[in-house]
């Protein structure tokens, strides 16, 4: 990811999800459900701006009444960023945080944190 | 203002190690274990763990009763499918030696479990879990987990994901109906018997 002073710039983060195996989407069908989401904790020289999740898909499973907002396969989030007016020029790297919880058919897995670490260059 | 997308080289980088992963042993680990022989049993390691009102809770202190251990989650969908057949389970046969006790994995703690119990209306005890116990059954990598353990506080059976309601009740039945430790093949003849000699 590159840009100039000022520009705006976001960063296209493919994620995977096993075969069988699904994650709750960012809004998920039920309150008690964990969410995946993504959060900065070091932008550098970034403006943070809106993180953009896929839209989700509505499955049903043996152990839910009705259908939940899910993502599986291959899917992607897109990070949006803004380069800040006094950014020096050069590399830098912003790093998050996603968080999600899995589950298959008949069994759910604890939730986990993941880091994610997007590269940028200051032109 | 110019805007810039991410090429497809770089994105290829970014999510090296960004595989989200539900379970290590993958699908393989959500067979519900039939009964283990008496000899294949191995004695179910002890905790200490408080409940709701900050009293400890140690398996041992079941030893004599069939123990329904339940690994759950407020988070975790098949759980609270089962939930509700445990609860039954704990009336129909808690006077005939049935124990169930939940063990909550929810890294929350007590902000989230108490109200769920008032919610649902669980009648057996319920305590939070930690990574040492959790550990000591074998990780618990995958929600719910539920062991049946014998009068003697061996592990007969172990049910990892949903298993069937009639799992539990015919699982439950057969360790109920087992003779009583030290009892020989005398399994029907009442304790108190003992006494009036």
């Amino acid at each position: 990811m590159a840009g100039r002073r000022n520009a705006a710039v976001e960063s296209r983060i493919p994620l995977s999800v096993q075969p069988g195996f699904h994650v709750n989407s960012n809004k998920p069908a039920e309150d008690y459900l964990i969410p995946l989401s993504l959060t900065w904790t070091k932008t550098g020289a970034l403006d943070p701006g809106p993180v953009i999740y896929p839209k989700p898909s509505m499955e049903k499973y043996e152990f839910s009444a009705k259908p939940l907002s899910v993502f599986t396969g291959n899917f992607a989030v897109i990070a949006n960023f803004k380069i800040a007016p006094d950014a020096p020029a050069g590399p830098g790297a912003a790093v998050g945080r996603l968080h999600y919880q899995a589950c298959n058919d008949r069994a759910c897995f604890p939730p986990k944190t993941i880091e994610i670490t997007v590269p940028y260059q200051v032109r | 203002m110019s805007h810039f997308r991410l090429t497809a080289a770089i994105a290829a980088a970014i999510t090296a190690g960004v595989f989200l992963q539900g379970c290590s042993r993958s699908g393989s680990s959500v067979d519900a274990a039939s009964a283990k022989a008496e000899r294949e049993r191995h004695q179910a390691p002890d905790f200490a763990l408080k409940d709701a009102d900050g009293r400890w809770v140690r398996l041992s202190d079941y030893r004599g009763k069939v123990v329904l251990l339940d690994f759950w989650a407020t988070w975790c969908p098949p759980c609270k499918i089962e939930i509700p057949w445990f609860i039954d389970l704990e009336r129909k046969d808690k006077d005939r030696g049935l124990a169930v006790l939940g063990v909550s994995m929810d890294d929350e703690g007590w902000d989230v479990v108490r109200p769920f119990l008032s919610q649902v209306g669980v009648n057996y005890p319920v305590v939070i879990g930690d990574d040492r116990t959790a550990e000591s059954y074998g990780g618990i990598d995958a929600l719910p987990t539920t062991f049946l353990i014998d009068r003697t506080g061996r592990i007969a059976a172990v049910h990892v994901g949903l298993a069937s309601r009639k799992d539990f009740e015919d699982g439950v039945e057969r360790l109920l109906q087992a003779p009583a430790p030290g009892s020989g093949d005398r399994a029907s003849v009442p304790a108190t018997t003992a006494s009036t000699n």
